[in-house]
């Protein structure tokens, strides 16, 4: 048998058909639905009297509308969010899905509830419509985002019409220094193939770095897969997936979970596989990284200095000349005295437990800098619980955090968490897209323990500097 | 789905890189539980002013470019969310065809199911149809899917690649979800195989 990798394999065991010209129709294992990119699809599947053809395997949660302030208990008071919430809640009764409701401690950011209740397990094909679908990656399951017509292909069929893709490997040799985190590697990997690097290939991320990563640290990883221009990211299976699995609600148990164990103990990458692309960074090069500009590709560490549209060429030229305006920036500053009037820290790439002690780490005992807006919103009603018993949010709040409830709040700014014109927010989300955290807010990517160190100096910091 | 064969048109130059789908249609605009209406608010941050006005030096205000089918973009075209609405406010504009260096891969395929064509061609390419696009109204390109063809407002031609099954599905306006249902019997006896091999699915 020809060597493959680990994509190679999920491909292959999840292929339902396959025409001449290449056209597949591939089978999913779990369809992870949220409230934004699914009504379309619900209401294509009632004009056409289509019902879910694996309801069982639909998981729905509602999170990009959801307000993160305690009054929502009364409510959402946006029209067109409620109208949006309480439709996914219809088809949700509607059609029999697996369902956590507003109001349910489960909820949360669907990316973090998925792993959290053990519904993605290795091997599986996990589709949503959105693009940081790519998180489940992380545990070696193919996962990436869809448009809402999609939505309702598989909803429809449990199956997906699909091209294979080239594969590529990210290697990151290696150690980290201290300081240094998941975001930072993922940032890095853009910044070196840029946002469109990926493109056409699913990812694989190996090397010494990642596999010392704990589940979080690797689906921080895989989430930005999709800045990279990636269809998928993903990282083999291992121990410490394992571990995270166990006894998790929807996983497998007793001889089922064995069995489990022996298939995905095969799921990894054979030594002479081909690869169409490979990357290979040295983790002990990767420093505490921030973008600059308007694209995620717009990654320097946090010890440089702004750069010129000269420095670079094609029409990045013009972009970072835009960039550069929008971000009310001049070429040659130091990115540590570039001066922050928002912290926001949540969302699906860096909202999980260990994100949240990493911050309680660097601002024990501490004050978030006088007149500063700084929010953290964890990713799930489970998170959130785990970190109050922690401690952690007495941590938080002492330290004048705004404590929040599980949502995608100001990554996307959908809910009533925005950025004004101008204003600016180290945020550990994934955009930094004109306009993406609120009409002319300026945003800059960076990992928790950063957007922590940047909460109590009021400016972009070096986070080893207040370790 | 809305057939696509052939257009004649004018085309719109937009010489930005990394356009992304919150530029395209922006998040507000996400709360619609429709496909359509979003036309008015495409590429709003950019198309309007702070106080709701139309901003006169966007492409797609002037009035040479208002009844635009064709874009002409740089390169990473639809980068960023998954939101179908990108290519819903496109086709709600009236916007049948996008051609780019290269297209971010989920904005690609939704194209294709919504009646839009996206098109790939080389940098020099693109760069030319930006400049025959520049000259406004008067420049009217053609697009020829059945033939896979660009042609410029001066007759120049170039050739254009496109997966055969999409440009099937394109050209007949044919909707994935039944070509599917007809293999319901292959998916079925993927089931049941899969409840052996794999029961904790």
């Amino acid at each position: 048998m020809s060597p493959k990798t680990l994509y190679d394999k999920i491909w292959d065991a999840h292929l339902v058909d396959t025409t001449e010209d290449g056209t597949s129709l591939l089978y999913i294992d779990r369809h992870l639905v949220h409230e934004v990119t699914s009504p379309q699809a619900f209401e294509g599947l009632r004009m056409s009297g289509r019902d879910v053809h694996a309801p069982d395997k639909t998981i729905a949660v509602p999170d990009h509308n959801v307000p993160t302030t305690p009054d929502r208990v009364n409510g959402i008071e946006n029209e067109e969010s409620r109208i949006q919430v309480d439709a996914l809640d219809k088809n949700a009764r509607d059609f029999g899905i697996n369902y956590y409701p507003v109001d349910d401690i489960r909820q949360g950011i669907v990316h973090i509830v998925g792993p959290e209740q053990g519904w993605t397990l290795p091997g599986m094909t996990v589709v949503c419509g959105d693009s940081h679908t790519a998180t489940h990656g992380a545990f070696g399951a193919l996962a990436h985002g869809i448009g809402t017509s999609e939505v309702e292909h598989v909803l429809a069929t449990q199956t997906l019409i699909q091209t294979k893709s080239k594969n590529m490997k990210v290697e990151i040799t290696g150690k980290l220094h201290p300081g240094v985190t998941a975001k930072d590697i993922t940032l890095s990997v853009i910044g070196r193939t840029g946002t469109a690097g990926g493109t056409g290939h699913v990812i694989e991320y190996c090397g010494e770095a990642i596999r010392d990563l704990s589940m979080e640290g690797r689906m921080t990883v895989c989430n930005m897969a999709i800045e990279g221009g990636a269809r998928a990211g993903l990282i083999a299976p291992d121990e410490t997936t394992f571990e995270y699995i166990k006894g998790r609600p929807h996983a497998p148990k007793g001889a089922q979970w064995e069995a489990a164990l022996a298939w995905w103990k095969t799921l990894y990458s054979d030594d002479d596989a081909h690869w169409d692309k490979v990357i290979t960074l040295d983790a002990g090069e990767i420093a505490p990284v921030v973008t600059w500009g308007t694209s995620p590709e717009d990654v320097l560490p946090i010890t440089a200095t702004v750069p010129a549209p000269e420095d670079f060429s094609g029409g990045k030229v013009d972009a970072v000349r835009r960039a550069l305006e929008y971000m009310g920036l001049k070429p040659g500053m130091k990115l540590t005295d570039i001066e922050i009037d928002t912290v926001f820290i949540g969302s699906c790439t860096n909202g999980r437990i260990e994100d949240l002690r990493a911050v309680a780490e660097i601002v024990k005992g501490k004050k978030v800098k006088d007149g500063m807006r700084a929010m953290i919103v964890p990713g799930s009603g489970l998170v959130r619980a785990q970190a109050e018993e922690e401690g952690l949010a007495d941590i938080f709040l002492e330290a004048g955090f705004e404590w929040r409830l599980a949502g995608c709040s100001m990554c996307l700014a959908m809910n009533p968490d925005q950025l004004s014109p101008g204003e600016r927010c180290a945020a550990t989300s994934n955009r930094n897209f004109e306009g993406r955290q609120g009409r002319g807010g300026r945003t800059h990517l960076l990992s928790p323990a950063m957007a922590a160190a940047a909460a109590i100096t009021g400016r972009l910091t070096d986070v080893r500097e207040v370790m | 789905m809305d057939k696509f064969t052939k257009i004649t048109g004018v085309a719109a130059p937009l010489p930005l890189i990394n356009v992304d789908t919150d530029m395209i249609i922006p998040k507000q605009f996400l709360k619609t539980i429709k496909r359509s209406g979003l036309g008015v608010n495409l590429f709003d941050e950019m198309r309007y002013q702070d106080d709701g006005s139309e901003n006169p030096d966007f492409v797609l205000n002037k009035p040479a470019y208002r009844s635009a089918e064709i874009l002409i973009a740089g390169d990473n075209f639809g980068c960023g969310s998954s939101r179908e609405h990108a290519p819903w406010a496109i086709k709600d504009f009236g916007i049948r065809c996008v051609i780019a260096p290269s297209f971010a891969d989920i904005f690609f395929n939704n194209c294709f199911k919504n009646g839009i064509l996206p098109i790939t061609l080389p940098q020099e390419q693109i760069d030319m149809l930006m400049k025959d696009a520049e000259k406004g109204e008067n420049a009217r390109m053609t697009v020829d899917l059945e033939a896979q063809t660009v042609t410029t407002s001066d007759g120049e031609t170039f050739p254009f690649e496109v997966d055969a099954f999409k440009k099937h599905c394109l050209l007949e306006g044919l909707d994935d979800i039944a070509l599917t249902l007809e293999k319901a019997p292959a998916i079925q006896s993927f089931e049941a195989q899969a409840a052996v091999s794999r029961p904790w699915v």
